[in-house]
């Protein structure tokens, strides 16, 4: 079983990640019966045949994919996860404090894709609780990404008050 | 000056480990080179030409005595004894050694500096009128407010992979000293009007331009919002990056920029995305605390100036007895809003120099000049000089004489060979052709004071790239090197201007081999020469004139110049891809 980082551990993933190859069509691609991460466009499509069956349900966003789309599907999730397909693609960060910070969600909140150490920290502080850390890379010694600054000026979904209001507390 | 608490101090600390863990894991095989770059260059670090270079922040271009001759020092530890001050105004060493780049990191935490964010597709380093805090045309210190943005920018968790670079210039004064036109976003402090929505009339806020920038594809920024009460400064600013952050175009390199999106989108669409996004978090917790700016601006309060005549006697006596300082006053010494003082600016531009480059001497010596003379702080500017902002009329003539024994009292500033001069192909490993052998042959031809000084304001802008670090479409005069079957060439823009007036140069025509570049600088002067109308400047007669008269003289007797209208448009064409 794949190995991820959830609330600072690491632990096994039951879940699996649907991804479309070239022919498949929303429609057409096979879901798991349990612990299936869709992408946006299967969600919907399929949106009603997932729900009856009365499994926690899970989505995957791609970069370009804004929190809009499933901001009235939020109830329904056990899990989103948001993907990086390049670390150097910073949208997710954006979408990550979205998710939390407007439109209220408390599930689960996965990076996939280019997850890499040296990222984490922003990714933690946008939201993000759970992290697929790139499977080439030692992902327990990514797990000090984490907790690489003592501190942050900004307010951010793991931190609402900016610094300043705390400074001079 | 700022100082840092323990809180920014353990940051900093942080960030160096970081960096450190990073260096160590990359030469240890377990981090990519294409990893280790993004966030590298995010700690100012580029491999270039020849090597590593190592780009300092120095924020809003204010140091201390303290800080340059830590800088002096490290440049003589760690890299050839010299450094390069950029138009960003950051410090540029251009041989470190990769392994050796987080000791120096420590180095610079030890002194309240770092490298943080200088480079890579994040907010950079925050730049400001050269002469806040002192200018008498200053309506309100621009500092604070850098340094407030410098702490909600630094490790921005949401922003730290943009699009592309984020630029950020504040401008206090009435005269646009810090090129906020040609900014990412660009602020100019403004007191509120009646029905701007602020607390009153009187209040200070901010104006706000968006998606001016250089490069390939300059653009004028354009305003935005008249009026924005201070208090919104950061959640306003948060919700504009946010807008830009997720709609910024990241499939092509060359149209990331905020003003790709902004013009594509057009100005007030652009704006109303942001007041979309803005009207969730306005008034939320990350609203700026009139405590928190007040903590802030009170490390900018004037220092303890003593209480002096408004002519100070001894200057205008040495001014009258010595032709040579009379001539470097003119030039440098500037108005002060605090009766007996001045503001000096120290020339970087010493005839056969590199425009910007200091040596570890000379960082000793500007140091001792701002301790003894200036409160112990100096400002970097865009122009690539120093100025040391508080010095008594009473001191000029021995900061004169001093400047002068270390090669930092050249005459010759807002004139022809004061130019801006970015590091070209020499050293940087974008350019396309090298900027300074181009300026030294120029800094010869007029060579002499006299002539320059009859030639007057002219600003000589050169870069080696389309990057524009050398400022060429806001020269009066731009020069850009470009790249012809693997050969230097050089374009000239003409008419370009900084300021409250900002233009972009106009492309002349077909491009130049380099030792033709100082001949048709030549000859564009010589039209100055001829046609100007009693104290023209350069710009004025350009603009009376209009490019053609220039255009012709640029290229008689050049073979090129039949065929320069067409082949100007085909460049014009390039110049917006």
């Amino acid at each position: 079983m794949t190995r991820i980082i959830k609330n600072k551990r690491i632990v096994d993933d039951p879940w699996r990640i649907v991804t479309l190859a070239g022919g498949e069509t929303p429609e057409s691609v096979e879901v798991p019966e349990t612990r299936a991460i869709v992408p946006l466009s299967v969600w919907l499509a399929r949106k009603d045949e997932i729900l009856a069956r009365g499994e926690p349900a899970g989505v995957w966003l791609d970069a370009h994919e804004g929190p809009e789309a499933i901001a009235a599907d939020l109830a329904h999730f056990a899990l989103i996860a948001v993907n990086f397909p390049k670390f150097s693609d910073g949208r997710g960060y954006s979408t990550a404090r979205l998710l939390r910070e407007r439109h209220g969600y408390s599930g689960e909140l996965r990076a996939i894709g280019d997850v890499l150490q040296d990222q984490l920290y922003f990714m933690k502080r946008c939201g993000f609780d759970a992290y697929a850390v790139r499977a080439d890379k030692d992902i327990a010694a990514a797990l000090a990404g984490l907790e690489e600054f003592p501190e942050s000026y900004q307010a951010a979904a793991d931190q609402p008050l900016p610094l300043f209001r705390r400074r001079s507390a | 000056m700022y100082r840092y608490d323990n809180i920014d101090r353990r940051i900093v600390d942080a960030r160096v480990a970081q960096h450190r863990g990073q260096i160590a894991r990359n030469l240890a095989g377990t981090l990519a080179d294409e990893e280790l770059r993004p966030v590298r260059l995010q700690n100012g670090l580029y491999i270039e030409r020849h090597g590593p270079m190592l780009r300092i922040a120095i924020p809003y271009g204010l140091l201390s005595s303290t800080q340059l001759r830590k800088l002096a020092d490290i440049s003589r530890r760690y890299d050839r004894g010299y450094g390069h001050f950029t138009t960003r105004l950051n410090m540029q060493l251009n041989w470190p050694k990769f392994e050796e780049t987080p000791a120096i990191l420590d180095e610079l935490a030890s002194v309240e500096m770092h490298a943080i964010q200088s480079s890579g597709a994040c907010i950079r380093n925050i730049t400001a009128d050269k002469f806040a805090g002192v200018a008498p045309d200053e309506l309100a210190d621009p500092r604070p407010y850098c340094e407030i943005l410098r702490q909600w920018s630094t490790l921005h968790p949401e922003f730290a992979f943009l699009p592309r670079k984020f630029k950020i210039a504040v401008n206090g004064a009435a005269e646009d000293r810090a090129m906020i036109r040609m900014y990412d976003l660009g602020l100019q402090l403004t007191r509120a009007g009646s029905g701007d929505g602020g607390d009153g009339a009187g209040e200070i806020g901010l104006r706000v331009f968006v998606g001016g920038g250089m490069g390939r594809t300059p653009f004028v920024g354009q305003l935005m919002r008249d009026f924005l009460p201070r208090r919104h400064l950061l959640t306003y600013l948060e919700a504009l990056l946010r807008v830009y952050n997720r709609y910024g175009r990241r499939d092509n390199l060359y149209k990331a920029r905020i003003k790709i999106l902004v013009n594509a989108l057009g100005v007030e669409e652009f704006a109303r995305q942001v007041e979309e996004e803005w009207a969730f978090s306005r008034d939320g917790p990350a609203t700026l605390t009139d405590r928190e700016f007040d903590r802030v601006a009170a490390y900018f309060a004037p220092p303890p100036y003593q209480s002096l005549p408004a002519g100070d006697p001894a200057f205008a006596s040495a001014v009258a007895q010595d032709k040579t300082f009379a001539a470097w006053a003119e030039r440098s010494v500037h108005a002060h809003r605090v009766s007996g003082y001045a503001a000096v600016t120290l020339s970087l531009k010493a005839p056969g120099k590199a425009p910007g480059d200091v040596t570890a001497g000379q960082m000793e010596a500007l140091a001792e000049l701002a301790e003894r003379y200036s409160f112990g702080e100096l400002r970097l500017t865009h122009e690539q000089n120093v100025v040391l902002a508080d010095v008594r009329q009473g001191d000029l003539f021995a900061v004169w004489q001093k400047a002068r024994a270390h090669g930092l009292a050249t005459a010759n500033v807002g004139l022809l060979s004061d130019m801006i001069c970015c590091p070209g192909g020499d050293l940087c490993g974008l350019a396309y052709a090298r900027s300074v052998p181009v300026a030294l042959a120029v800094q010869e031809r007029f060579g002499d004071p006299d002539d320059l000084r009859d030639l007057g304001e002219i600003s000589l802008n050169i870069s080696g790239c389309v990057n524009s670090c050398g400022h060429h479409h806001v020269g009066n005069i731009g020069v850009i090197g470009i790249d012809k079957n693997d050969e230097e060439w050089y374009q000239i823009v003409v008419g370009g201007r900084q300021g409250n007036a900002t233009a972009i140069g106009k492309v002349i025509g077909p491009s130049f081999a380099a030792e033709e570049v100082p001949e048709v600088i030549d000859a564009l002067i010589a039209v100055y020469r001829e046609r100007r109308n009693g104290g023209e400047r350069f710009i004025d007669t350009f603009e009376r004139l209009g490019i053609e008269a220039f255009r012709e003289r640029a290229y008689a007797g050049r073979e090129r110049g039949k065929t320069a209208s067409e082949q100007g448009a085909a460049h014009d064409q390039d110049h917006q891809e």
